[in-house]
């Protein structure tokens, strides 16, 4: 018999259902899971049993009172730590929020608690989330559970590494340029960016705010329709919360997918794209030619310019969301200092890691008068081409897709003094973000032992498209299923 | 050499909207220290700003009044800057895109009107407040209430050319925000606060000098004089052959005197750039019809309609309707009455005089309108003599009490009855046939004797004026 810890959302909520198992033997089998595990990978940075067990205890006695359960009663999850979760500690993997903790919870985090998810832990991650493989964080590093050597990607490091090694039944995280795909891609599970707007930021510590998507970890495509349709909804505290009409998400499952249109830019095939990871894809891509669907290559070329113009972009507004830790109100405080400018410097110069103060720096400096048009404001035209020319690709393509990540899992350390081959990381992640279009993260098979993540892209709002292909793709092959050995 | 000298004013007014800017917190001047703050107007990680309607409207209507156009699309920038009453290190605030635009203000300097270009007005938020401990407390703290209540920035073109000026433009302005009834504009309390840049030049010469930018003007008075000052200083410097160095003073009022802040060297470079958590204002011209529609009456169409409807000069009017608060009143007395000038003259003259010499606001005057206009209905009637007037207006100022009654505690209702008067002048006439006889040969300020004689007899009581008419009759 498969282990309660190694099912899904939609396999554990049917069970608990059937009244064959109770909240508490799902919190018992992540537990014991993390406890046996989670010295090795270091996915989680803090736990929250005692709360989580109050919680079981709570729904199970619903549950003998036969009273009507939310959507997602019991299921337990695990929040990347840059989502306030009141009452616990959030500290972006930063020494400079290392004891902070929020005053109130992130929208998202409310809305999955409202229907019954537990939270079990706060995951690791790149400093505030800014890192491709989760080294960044102050506290620990996290290993990828199909090779203890390697990097799980990141930021969302933590999250992918728990939902991989079954730590945890989902998790969510947090897509500035791929924070969420590549480490789904290189753990090998299923990471979705929502449409920007789609889901609330409220509570999500800002990095890129006009990059910034909170989005789930899955085992399956099917997870992820369900979680989708609790995180989407409008909210009337972020005033870039999208007011629409989304539907139910887990209509697009088990659809046919003949005749749909299905293109693949050439630029996300080429240069840096290690061979292995290409085959893979485009041998994904088959299997879905195989059920109909029509297939062309076309050509994106703005798409090459997605590199700098979000690393000017997103630095920018990290260095303003970031300049709020100055050690005055909360957070770090240098111990030393004999003035106000004194208190400023030390407290950042010691609370912050090396990649947030150089993105800091850079962000600053394109934005400083002299060179704001030539850096912020050029960035911004050339934003503005690369959406146009995601919009008029899908005029003719229901679908784009693309390698989540040019390689695989990398060894741990061996990227950490190489920033252009660490940024690299994310060159098919990004232009999604600056579009601010949705995209999935689905395994397509093994190279070498490590997983390989197909990304599937649509235009702003057309979730629907992507669920039903990568569901298609899924129930095709057995990609999802597989599981690393530990 | 002569110099001619230029001013431009950025004007700071916190609006007075029910809550914050960006969050629910209430918009409360006072209370108790970070009582009125949240996650957002204190910066948390992860808040975010959503922005009140109401903000939007109350800077349209003051676009509106102040003769702007309109936009119909603008956005908010972040202003970037560490400190520490600024919890975002961050200021919202709007850089290309302001709100309104090319707007102007009427005044009058001399008996001549003369126009103020408006450059912009944009809105943004206000910063928490420090306080800080005393020399032997090393340390200081931050009250959080300020932070995020909304304010304008109104800022002028460099039209203005005295420092007199200076302070009629901001009177004038300061007066339409309270019709608009958009701004407390208390200059003590800072929900009106008022920079200055100032440069002089050589008569007819065409670019501007060197600029300093003077802060911290605290009131009317402080602004003026502290433009007298610098436009000395400036004269000085270069009459001296020096020249002026662009910087921030700071405004001295104790001492008189502006100081040096900080250079153009050491100005912070704000790296604005468009704030990514917010939505562009999108604004319909239907929509700000409306706004327009609604918009009160404003000082100067209330001047000009008490002229036509009271009847009262135009000086007066203009006098009297420079703050909303003394037209109220002013209209609140004259309403309905049958002598408007006499009650513009009280209202002009004791009224104002009072408020000056108590240092009081109109609010906190103890004389209600009804008792102003009972008092001048009191003179018309001939109950009072105007000296008697006086002193009924002043002890209605001390307890609060209504005239009539004041008239017979103090014992200053006047004899018009005509028979006691004319018993009263046949007596007096009888004891001064010398006078009479004067009188009757062409001494005519004999007569003036009499009256005064007249009114020895009636003890102050008597009317003049029928004193007088009676007089007249009996020695004619
Ligand atoms: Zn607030």
């Amino acid at each position: 018999m498969l282990e309660l810890h190694s099912l899904t959302i939609h396999e554990i909520r049917d069970m608990l259902r059937a009244g064959q198992i109770c909240s508490k033997d799902i919190l018992d089998s992540v537990y014991s899971r993390i406890e046996a595990l989670d010295d090795k990978i270091g996915a989680y940075l803090t736990l929250t049993k005692e709360e989580a067990y109050e919680a079981a205890a709570i729904i199970d006695k619903k549950i003998a009172e036969g009273e009507k359960l939310g959507d997602l009663a019991g299921i337990p999850m695990a929040i990347k730590d840059n989502i306030s979760t009141k009452g616990v500690k959030t500290t972006c993997a930063s020494k400079m929020l290392e004891n902070y903790v929020p005053p109130f919870d992130a929208h998202a985090y409310e809305k999955l608690k409202e229907a019954g998810a537990i939270l079990i832990g706060k995951t690791n991650l790149d400093e505030f989330a800014m890192g491709s493989s989760t080294e960044n964080s102050a506290f620990k590093i996290t290993r990828n559970p199909w090779d203890l050597e390697r990097v799980p990607g990141g930021s969302s490091g933590g999250s992918a590494a728990a939902v991989a090694s079954d730590e945890a039944y989902f998790a969510l995280g947090s897509d500035t340029g791929g924070s969420i795909r590549q480490p789904a891609s290189l753990c090998g599970v299923v990471g979705f960016k929502p449409t920007y707007g789609a889901v609330s930021r409220y509570g999500l510590v800002a990095f890129g705010s006009s990059f910034d998507q909170i989005g789930p970890f899955t085992k399956d495509v099917e997870d992820c329709a369900i979680l989708l349709n609790h995180l989407y909804g409008h909210d009337k505290k972020d005033s870039t919360s999208l007011n629409v009409e989304f539907g139910d998400f887990t209509e697009a499952l088990n659809k046919d997918i003949k005749g749909m249109r299905i293109g693949l830019p050439e630029e996300y095939f080429g240069e840096g794209i290690d061979p292995e990871v290409k085959k893979l894809v485009l041998d994904g891509v088959k299997v879905l030619e195989g059920l109909g669907a029509h297939v062309e290559e076309i050509s994106l070329p703005y798409s090459k310019y997605a590199l700098p113009v979000y690393y000017i972009a997103a630095s920018a507004e990290a260095s303003s969301n970031l300049a709020r830790y100055d050690g005055v109100r909360y957070g770090y405080r240098a111990k030393d200092y004999s003035s106000l400018e004194e208190l400023y410097v030390n407290s950042r110069s010691e609370g912050f890691g090396e990649e947030v103060k150089l993105r800091i720096m850079l962000g600053t400096y394109t934005l400083s008068s002299g060179y704001y048009d030539a850096y912020y404001n050029k960035a911004l035209k050339v934003r503005r081409l690369i959406k146009q020319e995601f919009e008029e690709a899908f005029e003719k393509y229901d679908v784009l897709i693309s390698p989540t990540s040019p390689t695989t899992a990398f060894k741990i350390g061996e990227r950490t003094d190489d920033q252009l081959a660490m940024y690299m990381s994310d060159i098919c992640t990004v232009p999604i973000n600056i579009a601010g279009i949705p995209a999935i993260s689905v395994p397509c098979g093994l190279s070498k032992g490590l997983p390989v993540g197909m990304q599937i892209m649509s235009k702003s709002l057309g979730e629907a498209s992507i669920i039903k292909v990568a569901h298609a793709f899924e129930q095709n092959t057995n990609f999802t299923k597989k599981k690393p050995t530990l | 050499m002569n110099y001619e000298t230029i001013i431009g004013l950025e004007i700071h007014a916190e609006l007075s909207t029910k809550t914050k800017a960006f969050c629910n917190c209430k918009n409360e001047f006072g209370g108790e220290v970070n009582t009125n703050c949240c996650p957002v107007c204190m910066g948390y990680p992860g808040a975010l700003p959503v922005l009140n309607k109401k903000v939007v409207e109350y800077a349209v209507k003051a676009g509106l009044a102040l003769g702007c156009e309109i936009s119909l699309y603008s956005k908010t920038d972040r202003k970037n800057y560490f400190y520490p009453d600024l919890p975002k290190a961050y200021q919202i605030s709007q850089y290309d895109t302001p709100l309104c635009k090319n707007g102007k203000i009427k005044i009058e300097v001399d008996g001549k009107e003369k126009y103020i270009g408006i450059t912009r007005i944009h809105i943004e938020e206000d910063a928490g407040k420090l306080i800080h401990g005393t020399e032997s407390e090393d340390y200081s703290l931050v009250d959080f209430n300020r932070s995020g209540v909304p304010l304008i920035e109104i800022v002028s073109e460099p039209d203005i050319r005295s420092p007199l000026e200076a302070r009629l433009y901001l009177e004038k302005l300061k007066g339409i925000l309270e019709y608009l009834e958009i701004s407390d504009c208390k200059m003590q309390e800072g929900s009106l606060r008022c920079d200055a840049n100032i440069s002089i030049r050589p008569v007819g010469q065409k670019e501007f000098g060197t600029k300093t930018e003077i802060k911290n003007m605290n009131s009317m008075k402080a602004l003026q004089r502290a433009l007298e000052y610098e436009e000395e200083r400036h004269k000085k410097v270069l009459s001296e052959g020096g020249t002026i160095v662009q910087e921030t003073r700071r405004w001295d009022e104790a001492k008189g005197i502006t100081v040096s802040m900080r250079t153009k060297e050491q100005a912070h470079d704000y790296r604005y750039f468009p704030e990514p958590d917010l939505v562009p204002i999108i604004l319909t011209e239907e929509w700000i019809e409306g706004i327009k529609k609604d918009l009160p009456e404003l000082p100067d169409e209330k001047r000009k309609r008490f002229v036509r409807e009271y009847g009262i000069p135009d000086y007066d009017a203009s006098v009297l309707t420079l703050t909303k608060e003394l037209s109220d009143f002013f209209e609140t007395c004259a309403k309905g009455h049958k002598n408007p000038k006499a009650i513009s003259n009280w209202v002009m003259g004791e009224v104002l005089r009072i408020m000056k010499e108590k240092e009081l606001e109109l609010k906190d005057l103890r004389i209600k309108p009804e008792f102003l206009r009972k008092l001048v209905d009191l003179v018309d009637e001939g109950v009072l003599s105007s000296t008697g007037a006086k002193q009924v207006f002043e002890e209605m100022f001390k307890t609060g009490e209504e005239p009539e009654s004041l008239v017979d505690k103090l014992g200053l209702r006047q004899i018009s009855d005509e028979g006691a008067i004319v018993e009263l002048v046949k007596k007096v006439l009888s004891e001064n046939q010398k006078s009479v006889e004067d009188y009757k040969n062409g001494k005519t300020n004999a007569l003036g004797y009499l009256v005064g004689q007249c009114m020895k007899a009636s003890k102050g009581k008597g009317n003049p004026q029928i004193i007088n008419k009676i007089l007249k009759d009996l020695l004619s």
